[in-house]
This record gives structure tokens, C-alpha cells and sequence, in this order.
């Protein structure tokens, strides 16, 4: 990053565009302030300095200022993805910290949650310390790492949340592994409280779903795959929001794919416990017919639902009940994707595919352009309490640019991800980060 | 008409005039299997690989048989004798397999989809020989031919099937098979190994097997895996076979001139009684016997019909 422009600070040891940048005409979209409208923004350095009118803020800089032209695009907040797998350590020929850290940019986002199902799990500092040294290294988009439930997310005993608070965490989960054990559950919620912890449920009856690899429904009932029930996912989120209430922790359920769940949460949401929600692309665009041609990019878990679970998400994002949109980017090689179906590792890559899927939404009039935003941004910083995701005077100038009429056919092998496991391949999506801005740096630009 | 397929991946993408060419061309290569000398040169110089990922004797053998009597080269690889143990891919074993330039590979694999896979990387032809618990193609087939031999028709037969639905690719293949045919398609199980949906695949359900004895014209009865015992889908093979089991007293419920079907291999005294796979209603043999007339239809329509376009 260094140019002789920057300057390197003194506190950060980052390097820092000494220049302004001044983003003009653009739409700014900022859910936090409400704020959808023509406006300029400028940029101090790393932060934001003010937003107003057109025109209104070329005097307010006191040094020259590097114009960025946004006429007929979106600014907003830099994206934060939710829910992350970066693979490092362990499987670094997946994704590492960097590779998944360049998707990420290339994808619009400027900060991502990286989920602890590592090798080892991240259920203690020293894993913790290795991602975010791995991450300034990158010095691309923040990283905030997920430290695990219980010690080598094995489900029986509480990992050390102090030490992994300390270290960095945002939140703790056992994403890909269920937790299985109430009494584990419930202390977790309680615990996770001392240290202002949201709990991240991955939320599946293990016993249930068995060794299935697809939804249940007519697709497999045709296919002879076998089957995870949506009821398998309905029960722990049941189990999970009455042990939100019990304990009075903050709860937050990954990746929910079945009506049922939407439901659920809906209900005890207006009962006033503290849950939230995140849906990925992948379940609000896709339905199990497609899988018809057995291609394990669509193997995913929790699986592709039915169609009316997919109805009863995209209602979930629109009322509200679903607050993020997370991709649950998970990257897999050749080796566990070239397979026979049963045999395939679950999971998909999302990073660079998920702006595009969202603003499909928007097209759909599922979402207005605020709504969508939302869940990209405000919502994901508030369920990990962290203050970014708005655009005001003082913030970090963390700032995406979109060209929401840019259309593109997805080509995986374009991907910065090391990995190639998208479904999308070949479709035809319209909108892309053009310019994505953190701490005022330009970690990428198309 | 022709044969137009590559591959012949499973009953549910076939059309029912192609379903019918396939049994058209089985009837005229059954006479070959009755002469003194069971040989003709169609297929001379072709290779045939039998793929097999699953423990198989009737099916391997009837495949074999057949591409034998049309001259075919031959070659077996099974799970347990080759590099497959030694934890090479599907793909790799494919694409070895491949570079020595086989005309046909006939793959049975215990999981779904594996030969839909294996056809997209390969220029051979694949046929399905039993896919997970997907399709079993060829074994329908043969089933149609069985059917329209001893009924003259399978359109407006009622063909019931019974046992363990939901794992089983015969039962599959038959509900594709029989639905595009014509048939009417009664099924009956325990509700534990009934699949949810299946009357949007156009069958009628029911749990007891007498609610559709009566009405049957074929009777298929199903395998029943005896590692499913310990699956909790039912309690004892002792209580499948009292209640979902075919014996003499609830056959004596049937037409007079139903006929009773099993893919094999039997359970004697689980599924079906000794005497009613052995009886006079058993057309059990003759499916047997009818495999290996459809598998040489299908490598002729597959390997020969191409020399034509």
C-alpha cells in the first residue's frame, strides 16, 4: 500500500492514503441513518469525514482530494458477511486467510466473520492470533474470528470465552457441528453472556438427519438420496429460542433453510427473546429440483429446501424476521467435490456470488434497496456488536461502491477464491462492487 | 426409429415409443439365447466393461451374458479385486479405464447419480446397473417384457408393489417404467420405509399389502435388506414377514391369474413364502431369463444403432 501519498502511521503500523478522497454523485444508501439519496461522501485518511449534498463538501477539505466519480452508483457501507469459512489453519489448499479475504473484497465486502471449524478449531488463542496476524498480513478486509462452543467443537465441555474474547472473538459457534446437548446449550447461552458473546447456532438434530445429503422431499423421494427432514432443523431451533429465553442470552441462527425455522423465530422474536437470523443466497435463490443433475455444488447443509421453504424465507427477509443475508462461504476442492454425490463434502462458496443474489431480491421487489443493504451491513454489525457498518462523520471510511446495473455472467474460474465449488457458474446476474474502500484504502477495484 | 441416447442412465428420462423399441428389439434377440450355438457377430470387436462397485451376481452375469452372445469383448472389475480398493476415484478409474477405449461401461455403484457422473467424463456409453437407491434401469425393462409376455399388455395392468420402497431402486425404476407404460401402480409397505410423496410420482399408497392384493394383476415383491433390522425402521424380520410378507393365505386373496414378480435375490421366508416364489404364479425365473434379452437389446441399440447416423 505504501505510494508516496501514504503515510505510515504511527499507532497502526498500517500504511494510510494521506490523501482525501472525495466520493461524489453517488446514491448513498446507509440503513442506519435512514439515508437513501444523492449524496457526496469524504474521506479523511481512514475515516470518514462528512457526508452531505452534492457539492456541498469540496470546501471542507483542507488538502487536495482525489475525486472518486459515483454517478449512477450505489455507496454504502462496506458489506460484513456473517458467516465465513476460511479454511486456514488446516486446509489451506481450499482458501486461506488471504485468498478468502480477496474474495471477499472482490465480492463488495469489507469485513468478514470466520467460522472455527479449522484444523484445529479455533477454541483458543493461539488459533485466533494466527487468523488475525494471517488477516493484517492480507491487509485487505477485516477479519473477525468465531471462536468455537465447546473445546475441539466436540460438544462436551465449554470452550475458554474469556481467553477467545481476549484474543478477538466476536461470537462463538459450532457451526458444521451441531450442538447436540441442551445442558451444553444452555450453559453456552449463559456463560457467552459474561462476555457479551452472541451464541451462533447451526441448528440441526444430528440423529435426524442422519446420514441424509438432500432435503426430504418429492426431489429425493425421486432421486433415492437420502434425506435431512426441515423438522430436523424446526427442533433446535425450538430447543435453541427456548433456551434463549430461559438463559435470556443473545442467540443468532446460521443459515436458516426451512419455513419452519422462519416461523419459529418470527414467534419468538414477538415474544420478545434475543434472537436473530441470517439466510444465505444460496437458500433464498435455489429450490431442491435442482438438484436433479446430482451436482455436488449443491450439496450443502443445511440442504436446498422446497420451494415454499424458499417462499417463506424470501417472506422472512421481507418482514424482517431474517435480519442478515451470511453466505456461508465454504470452500472445497476437486478432491471433495469430483465425487460421487453421497460421498461429497458439504458446502458452497458465496462470497463473490452474494451481492449479485441480493440485489436479485431488490429486482423481485422482495427488498427495497435500504432493506437489502440492511442485512449486508447494519444488521451483521449489530449482531456481532461491532461499530461499523454505517456511514457517519469519525467512522472508518469502510465504504462499497456498486454498480447496480453491471451485468455479468458468473465465471468460476475468474473466482479470487482458491476454490471453484459455486453453482452459479454460468448465470447471468446483474450488479457488482465496482470500488470497495477499508480504512479508506482501495482493497479493490473493477 | 432409433436410439438416440449415449447413455442409458435410468427409466425416468426415456420416452415411452424409446421404452417401446427397447422391448420391440428384446423379443427378436430372445431366439438367439434358445439355438444350440447362443452367438452372433453384432458386436465383434466391441468392448464392454463391467463396472461394479456393488456385490452382484444375476445382474453382472446377465450383462455379461448377453454382451458375450453378441460377440463382445468382455472385462470385469469389482470393488473388492481392483484399484479401487487402494481408494482411487470413480472419476480416475474412469478416466484409466477410458484411455484403453471401451465401447460400453456398465457401472453398479451404491451411490446416486455415480453413473450420471461417470457419463458426463467419458465418451463411452453408460448403462445404469443399479444406482444407490436412484434406479435400476435394465431391471425394469426386463420386468415390461416379463409383464407383456404373459399379459399380452402392460398398459391397464395394476401392478402392486410391496415391501421396502424407500430403498429400493427397483421399486424406482418400475413406478417410471409402469406410470409411462400405462399401468396403474398400487404400493404397499411399512410406513417407515414408505417415502413421502410418492403420490406426486403418480402411484396410489398403502401400508397393508392386502388392501392391494385383490386388485393386482403383478405383484412385485421387494428385497428386504436384513441390515435394515437394525435401522429401527421395523421391530423383527419376524414381524415384516408376518405382516408385509407374500404367503399362501394372502395370495389366496389374489386373481386367479395374478403373477408374482421379484428382482431377487430372494429372502425365502421373509418377503415371500417358499412356496409362493416356487408356485405356480411365479413368473420369477422367466425375469431372470428376460434380462438377458433387454441387456443385449440395449448394448445393440446403444453400440450399433450409432453406425447409422
Amino acid at each position: 500500500m505504501a505510494s508516496p501519498c501514504a503515510w505510515l502511521c504511527s499507532t497502526c503500523s498500517k500504511w494510510v492514503k494521506k490523501m482525501s478522497k472525495l466520493i461524489r454523485g453517488g446514491r448513498v444508501i446507509d440503513p442506519a441513518s435512514g439515508l437513501d439519496d444523492l449524496h457526496d461522501i469524504l474521506i479523511d485518511g481512514d475515516r470518514i469525514r462528512a457526508i452531505g449534498p452534492p457539492g456541498s463538501l469540496e470546501e471542507k477539505s483542507d488538502t487536495s482530494f482525489e475525486v472518486i466519480e459515483a454517478n449512477d452508483l450505489w455507496v454504502v457501507p462496506g458489506l460484513i458477511d456473517l458467516h465465513t469459512h476460511l479454511r486456514e489453519p488446516g486446509e489451506e489448499y481450499k482458501e486461506t486467510v488471504l485468498t478468502g479475504s480477496q474474495a471477499a473484497a472482490a465480492g463488495g465486502f469489507t469485513a468478514v466473520c470466520c467460522m472455527p471449524n479449522t484444523k484445529p478449531v479455533n477454541d483458543n488463542s493461539a488459533v485466533t492470533d494466527l487468523i488475525l496476524r494471517r488477516a493484517a498480513e492480507a491487509d485487505l478486509v477485516r477479519v473477525f474470528p468465531v471462536g468455537a462452543v465447546s473445546q475441539g467443537q466436540k460438544g462436551e465441555m465449554l470452550a475458554e470465552y474469556a481467553e477467545l474474547k481476549e484474543a478477538g472473538v466476536v461470537a462463538v459457534s459450532d457451526d458444521g457441528q451441531a450442538v447436540m446437548n441442551s445442558q451444553l446449550m444452555r450453559r453456552a447461552l449463559e456463560y457467552a453472556q459474561v462476555f457479551d458473546l452472541p451464541v451462533i447456532s447451526h441448528a440441526e438434530d444430528r440423529d435426524l438427519a442422519g446420514d441424509g445429503v438432500m432435503h426430504e422431499g418429492v426431489v429425493s423421494t425421486r432421486l433415492g438420496l437420502r434425506e435431512i427432514p426441515g423438522a430436523a432443523e424446526d427442533i433446535m431451533v425450538f430447543r435453541d429460542c427456548s433456551l434463549a429465553s430461559l438463559t435470556g442470552g443473545r442467540l443468532h441462527i446460521a443459515h436458516v433453510s426451512s419455513g419452519g425455522a422462519v416461523e419459529l423465530v418470527r414467534i419468538f422474536k414477538a415474544r420478545g427473546v434475543r434472537v436473530t437470523a441470517e439466510a444465505t443466497p444460496h437458500h433464498f435463490t435455489l429450490t431442491d429440483e435442482t438438484l436433479e443433475n446430482f451436482d455436488t455444488n449443491l450439496k450443502v447443509n443445511p440442504p436446498i429446501r422446497s420451494a415454499s421453504d424458499l417462499a417463506a424465507i424470501q417472506q422472512g427477509l421481507a418482514d424482517g424476521t431474517i435480519d442478515a443475508i451470511a453466505t456461508d462461504h465454504a470452500p472445497h476442492s476437486t478432491i471433495e467435490k469430483d465425487v460421487e454425490f453421497d460421498y461429497a463434502a458439504f458446502g458452497m462458496i458465496g462470497l463473490e456470488t452474494a451481492l449479485p443474489l441480493t440485489l436479485r431480491l431488490v429486482d423481485q421487489g422482495i427488498l427495497s434497496p435500504l432493506e437489502a443493504i440492511a442485512k449486508l451491513t447494519s444488521n451483521p454489525a449489530r449482531i456481532i456488536g461491532i461499530d461499523l457498518g454505517r456511514l457517519a462523520p469519525g467512522l472508518p471510511a469502510d465504504v462499497t461502491i456498486i454498480d447496480p446495473k453491471r451485468e455479468f455472467t458468473v465465471d468460476v474460474n475468474q473466482f479470487r477464491s482458491k476454490s471453484r465449488n459455486s453453482p452459479f457458474h454460468g448465470w447471468d446476474l446483474r450488479g457488482k462492487a465496482v470500488m470497495v474502500l477499508r480504512d479508506g484504502i482501495v482493497i479493490f477495484a473493477d | 426409429m432409433q436410439f438416440r441416447k449415449k447413455d442409458l442412465l435410468g427409466i425416468k428420462q426415456l420416452e415411452p415409443d424409446e421404452i417401446e423399441l427397447i422391448l420391440e428389439t428384446a423379443e427378436t434377440f430372445k431366439e438367439i439365447s434358445t439355438r444350440p450355438i447362443k452367438k452372433v457377430p453384432t458386436l465383434r470387436g466391441r468392448t464392454v466393461v463391467h463396472l461394479f462397485y456393488e456385490p452382484s451376481t444375476r445382474t453382472r452375469t446377465s450383462f455379461e451374458i448377453a454382451a458375450k452372445r453378441l460377440s463382445a469383448d468382455t472385462f470385469n472389475i469389482s470393488a473388492s479385486t481392483s484399484s479401487i480398493v487402494k481408494g482411487e476415484t470413480l472419476l480416475d478409474t474412469a478416466r484409466n479405464l477410458e484411455a484403453m477405449n471401451p465401447d460400453v461401461i456398465v457401472l453398479r455403484h451404491s451411490a446416486a447419480g455415480a453413473p450420471h457422473l461417470l457419463a458426463r467424463h467419458v465418451q463411452a456409453s453408460v448403462i445404469n446397473a443399479g444406482d444407490g437407491m436412484h434406479e435400476h434401469p435394465t431391471q425394469a425393462l426386463l420386468d415390461l417384457l416379463t409383464i407383456r409376455d404373459k399379459k399380452g399388455t402392460v398398459s391397464g395392468q395394476t401392478v402392486a408393489i410391496i415391501g421396502d420402497i424407500a430403498h429400493s431402486r427397483v421399486a424406482r425404476s418400475n413406478i417410471w417404467a409402469l406410470n409411462k407404460m400405462g399401468a396403474r401402480v398400487l404400493v404397499a409397505g411399512p410406513a417407515t420405509m414408505m417415502p413421502h410423496y410418492l403420490d406426486r410420482l403418480g402411484v396410489e399408497t398403502f401400508y397393508n399389502p392386502e388392501d392391494v392384493i385383490p386388485e393386482a394383476d403383478v405383484i412385485m415383491m421387494l428385497r428386504i435388506q436384513l441390515e435394515r433390522q437394525g435401522q429401527m425402521l421395523l421391530p423383527s424380520l419376524r414381524e415384516y414377514s408376518r405382516v408385509f410378507g407374500l404367503d399362501e393365505k394372502k395370495l389366496a386373496k389374489a386373481k386367479a391369474d395374478v403373477l408374482i414378480m421379484h428382482p431377487g435375490p430372494i429372502n425365502r421366508g421373509v418377503e415371500i413364502s417358499p412356496s409362493v416364489a416356487d408356485g405356480p404364479y411365479s413368473v420369477i425365473l422367466d425375469q431372470v431369463n428376460n434380462g438377458v434379452a433387454v441387456r443385449m437389446a440395449l448394448l445393440y441399440l446403444l453400440k450399433v444403432g450409432e453406425k447409422d447416423e
